[in-house]
């Protein structure tokens, strides 16, 4: 039997090569000068320095920070009740729900945002509004069926035990469901929040070709401009803005969720 | 009022269930238009369908989409099923560090993965084609394999394999007739998660790429530039084939289930 341990071994390799060198790559891009041979770099903090000091970056980054923050916002709003309303219903509706909730995941998301260029095209709404119902749109299933697994996992008896101590139903909803069904709503942030930020078709399909989102930049430096050092640096700004945020949630998820 | 509230919540949902359909179905109707407008209907026509299929570009992306996938799925599901056996015997430290460091290509945002590899086969001086295209697949497929196929081996008793190797089983014979049966529906549900991840992909196919082959996907991007309604008609396709293929994978357990109850 140990000597299945040996089968793990050439993943390990593998995770080396394909997963941790990528990752290395974008930094060493992101510290270096344009224009590397492999064995002479030229480190520098240009490319950070060119991000900060240009009049466009920051606001684009902050524009997509935004965007994300109100999409994910409204996926709560929107998938919150959705899940709350479905976990209710008899278990033959649930799964019917749950499969049309699913089935235009299945759709290619470059598809399903293509498909609201048409529709949207009757209606003289701006580029964010367009661009954040192509979002809401993409990633809102996801935050249903996270708070709805968090949901029908929630045991009857707490909610029963609840109304027998005399709480009525917005109590019972508010110290009882709501707060047990808070990881749910968090993993839903996180698959909404981190997709939103980093998207880079949502804005062109969806937002005209002048809607710069920071993705859109990454790509801009890497496909049309060719500057890979400096699209490594705003893609390294962007993950760690990302980690950053994500480390927020989790940390108030503590503060929420409580005792856990 | 307990039924008014009841009428509340459901036309809340299938509102929800509107927002979801209305745009495919709109795309779905304007694939039958006759004219090349997105916004006026002028008349049922099955040009754009006949032009899709007269297309070489698109049944190229439609055909390396599939053959990305289909191999993406295989190749993953098999080495991410014998890692996992090995890592549920390995150590500690060595399955932490992997585990932990299998969970990056998933939290990764799809475009700093696809710049990663983009870099990474650069530095390599690999030609982007077909074959970087796979390997990326290939790459991103795998930690779901993992950990769909992980919890199932927590569950799994040793003795049944130690057993197997006590009564003069090989290695190979109690990994292939006593593991990996025990594993079955698991390794189906990673393997299918990974055709999902794989055929659904558009950003890192978009970076991995090379000139001349496209995906699906890609051939949609790089042609919305300009109104082409041979996307309208190729999107229906796609939907309808993963209509019927979902219901078919839905309902059929659910027959059998009917079934096997009425025999018993």
């Amino acid at each position: 039997m140990k000597s299945f341990s040996k089968m793990a071994w050439p993943y390990a390799a593998w995770l080396g090569a394909f997963v941790v060198a990528p990752m290395l790559l974008i930094l060493l891009y992101a510290f270096t000068k344009q224009g590397n041979d492999v064995l002479t770099l030229n480190f520098t903090l240009d490319n950070f320095a060119k991000f900060f000091s240009d009049s466009i970056f920051p606001v684009v980054l902050w524009r997509s920070l935004t965007i994300a923050f109100y999409t994910t916002i409204i996926c709560i709003l929107i998938g919150y009740p959705v899940a709350y309303i479905v976990a209710q219903m008899s278990e033959k509706k649930q799964a019917f729900f749950i499969l049309l909730i699913t089935l235009p995941m299945w759709i290619n998301m470059l598809i399903r945002t293509y498909a609201w260029k048409g529709l949207l095209s009757y209606f003289d709404f701006d580029a964010t509004f367009k661009v954040m119902v192509g979002m809401v749109y993409n990633f809102l299933p996801f935050m249903i069926l996270q708070i709805h697994t968090s949901l029908s996992k929630l045991d009857r008896n707490l909610i029963t035990a609840a109304q027998d101590l005399g709480a009525n139903n917005v109590q019972t909803f508010l110290r009882v469901t709501l707060p047990l069904s808070i990881p749910g709503v968090i993993s839903g942030i996180t698959l909404v929040f981190l997709p939103a930020v980093s998207s880079f078709f949502i804005p062109k399909l969806l937002g005209g070709g002048e809607y710069v989102l920071i993705g859109n930049l990454v790509e801009n430096y890497f496909i049309s401009v060719g500057n890979w050092n400096y699209g490594s640096a705003i893609s390294l700004i962007m993950a760690l803005v990302i980690i950053l945020s994500m480390f927020v949630t989790k940390k108030l998820d503590k503060k929420v969720g409580g005792e856990e | 009022m307990q039924k008014l509230k009841k009428f509340f919540s459901s036309s809340f949902v299938w509102l929800v269930m509107l927002f979801f359909y209305l745009p495919i179905f709109y795309v779905m109707v304007f694939s039958f238009n006759e004219s090349k407008s997105l916004t006026r209907f002028t008349g049922f026509s099955l040009k754009w369908y006949q032009k899709m299929f007269e297309t070489r570009t698109i049944r190229e992306a439609i055909y390396y989409t599939v053959v990305i996938a289909v191999l993406a799925t295989v190749i993953s599901t098999v080495i991410g099923t014998v890692t996992a056996i090995g890592l549920s015997k390995s150590k500690k430290i060595l399955r932490d560090v992997v585990l932990q460091v299998n969970d990056i290509p998933m939290m990764n945002p799809d475009i700093v993965t696809a710049i990663g590899f983009m870099l990474l086969f650069s530095s390599l001086n690999l030609e982007k084609g077909f074959w970087t295209i796979l390997l990326s697949h290939i790459v991103f497929c795998i930690p779901y394999v993992i950990l769909s196929v992980m919890p199932r081996l927590r569950q799994l008793d040793d003795n049944l394999a130690e057993a197997a190797l006590d009564l003069g089983c090989t290695p190979i014979q109690a990994l292939t007739m006593v593991i990996i049966p025990q594993l079955k529906s698991a390794i189906i549900s990673g393997a299918l998660i990974a055709f999902t991840m794989s055929f659904d992909d558009f950003v890192i196919s978009f970076f991995t790429s090379g000139p001349g082959i496209s995906t699906i996907a890609i051939y949609v991007y790089s042609s919305i530039k300009r109104i082409n309604p041979t996307i309208n008609a190729l999107s229906t396709i796609i939907v309808l084939i993963v209509t019927v293929v979902l219901i078919v994978v839905n309902v059929v357990p659910m027959i059998k289930e009917r079934k096997k109850r009425v025999a018993q």
